[in-house]
């Protein structure tokens, strides 16, 4: 199965605690997911400040600068994982360095009904 | 992917399907670590992936994915130890264990035992012991043992966790047990593999009445733990779930409502699992003293022997059941002892047993109770007594083929 670990965390401290890891750290992670034969995709995301909002109404596209939402704890990247198990993501969601000052938020990817 | 490489993933996937249980099991013991290990056993499989289709299969699968395991595990701290120095000890430790030689000839088999009474260990919860048995001994995923349970997959997963956490933290030693503690280990390892049978026999509750994988995984572990530690209560807990599990085929109509033992067709009785099951009564009879299952290893024997319904020894059930409830004593079980009583003394005996348990209080809120007094009133007669008994257990059932047979049974006693 595949899921996505969505990565939050407070991106004004995300680098700053004592905890925080160094991309050289999240590199190297990523790598043994990926040498694990797990790996889908995984991105690190710039701050939301350059993040840009898009919706289309009665075809018209409106755009809003910022998020969609303003919350505490900010999406800061992801990994797309393929897993036996909830269990099995959960340890591989866990084990990401970001997750020391941060939360990861596993989702099971919906297959769509065809 | 060209024909060859198609050839060794294939293998690879097959020695996965058959191996990867028994392997984990070993890495767990080596490495110490439940996460470890899973991460092991992957990256095992995929160092398989790779190696085989170039230098061929190894003559021995097996020990070839454990020590590739060991050593991508090995390798994997020593590469995180360079940002967390706390696992350099970890690593460095692992090491040197896997230099010692009695690392070269593990007892892979008795790793599967050890890891079912960790798994079973009683400080975790009696929940938590079924899932992560379901879950680390049988390989079941997290979302197949949440909708046998009918839990949400995230709960499920989280207890999970937390009775890894909790091994962890108690320092839960991961070996079979002392001779001395072995009993009453032993006793909570055999309750997890029956409570799996009997979900997966009796589903507690939801639309299906049988949810045969389960039964199938505890039938799996039984014969499992019967090899490895042929104990009585073992063999008796093995041959209880084949001779129970042998009715399958007999215990549900083709309108898909439950039929009571008395009226099956016990053509459809699996010979198969009954000719494996009996000789294991016997033999846990023989081997000591009986305990329970083997008891209702016996009981369901005396079933199973008997060509028709009418032919049951009934008289030697009752006398099975007065050993068992003196050694076991329990409510449901002082039930069936009522019930076999009035199948050999007639329905006004049984029933008087059935009506002193009720009273006694402790079976209130049991619908078997209820719906074998309907049945007992029913057949003295007492129609309207029958019709308030179903009536009780049809608002205590939660499973739906049990309530459309209740349901079928208060329409009959209207019609007759």
């Amino acid at each position: 199965m595949k899921y996505l670990c969505l990565v939050y965390s407070d991106e004004k401290l995300l680098h700053s605690l004592p905890d925080s890891p160094e991309d050289a750290e999240c590199q190297a992670y990523a790598d043994s997911v990926a040498e694990s034969g797990r790996m889908l995709a995984a991105e690190a995301l710039q701050p939301v400040a350059s993040a840009a909002t898009v919706r289309m109404r009665g075809g018209r596209m409106s755009v809003v600068d910022g998020p969609f939402a303003e919350t505490k704890e900010q999406l800061a990247g992801f990994y797309l994982i393929e897993a036996r198990d909830m269990n099995e993501a959960l340890q591989v969601a866990g084990n990401i360095p970001a997750a020391r000052v941060g939360s990861v938020e596993v989702r099971p990817v919906r297959s769509l009904q065809l | 992917m060209d024909e060859k490489q198609a050839a060794a993933h294939a293998m690879v996937d097959r020695v996965f399907r058959t191996e990867a249980r028994r392997v984990k099991a070993t890495l767990i013991r080596l490495l110490g670590d439940f996460d470890l290990a899973e991460e092991a056993l992957q990256d095992a499989f995929v160092a398989a992936l790779h190696d085989w289709p170039r230098q061929g299969v190894p003559d021995k699968p097996r020990p070839w994915l454990v020590s590739a395991g060991r050593f991508k595990a090995i390798d994997k701290l020593r590469r995180r130890a360079r940002f967390d120095a706390s696992l350099e000890e970890l690593a460095w430790r692992m090491e040197q264990d896997a230099e010692a030689p009695e690392a070269v000839a593990p007892e892979l088999e008795d790793d599967r035992l050890r890891l079912v009474f960790t798994c079973c260990h009683p400080v975790l919860p009696a929940d938590a012991q079924v899932a992560l048995t379901l879950r680390e001994v049988c390989g079941l995923t997290t979302e197949a043992i949440a909708s046998a349970y009918l839990t949400a997959v995230p709960a499920l997963a989280q207890r999970i966790v937390r009775a890894k956490n909790r091994i962890r933290e108690t320092r839960i030693p991961y070996t079979v047990p002392e001779r001395h503690e072995l009993p009453a280990r032993l006793e909570s390892v055999l309750r997890v593999v029956y409570l799996v049978f009997n979900e997966g026999y009796f589903a507690s509750s939801g639309d299906s009445l049988l949810r045969a994988d389960l039964s199938a995984e505890a039938i799996r572990l039984g014969r499992l733990l019967g090899e490895l530690l042929p104990a009585p209560e073992v063999l008796g807990l093995l041959a209880l779930m084949l001779l129970v599990e042998s009715r399958r085929p007999a215990r549900i109509g083709t309108d898909g409502q439950p039929v009571l033992l008395e009226e099956q067709d016990r053509r459809l009785w699996d010979a198969g699992l009954i000719a494996e099951g009996l000789p294991l009564v016997e033999a846990a009879l023989r081997a000591g003293p009986a305990g329970p299952y083997a008891l209702q290893a016996a009981i369901a024997a005396v079933h199973a022997e008997a060509p028709d319904a009418g032919a049951t020894d009934w008289a030697q059930i009752v006398g099975l059941y007065d050993v068992l409830l003196q050694m076991a004593p329990s409510p449901v079980v002082a039930l069936n002892r009522a019930v076999a009583v009035a199948m050999r003394d007639g329905p006004a005996t049984g029933l008087a047993l059935v009506d002193g348990l009720l009273a006694a209080g402790e079976l209130a809120d049991y619908g078997l109770a209820h719906s074998a007094r309907a049945d007992l009133c029913r057949r003295l007669g007492r129609r309207d007594e029958a019709r308030a008994a179903y009536a009780r257990a049809l608002a205590l059932s939660r499973q739906e083929p049990e309530r459309r047979f209740l349901a079928a049974r208060l329409a009959a006693l209207d019609l007759s």
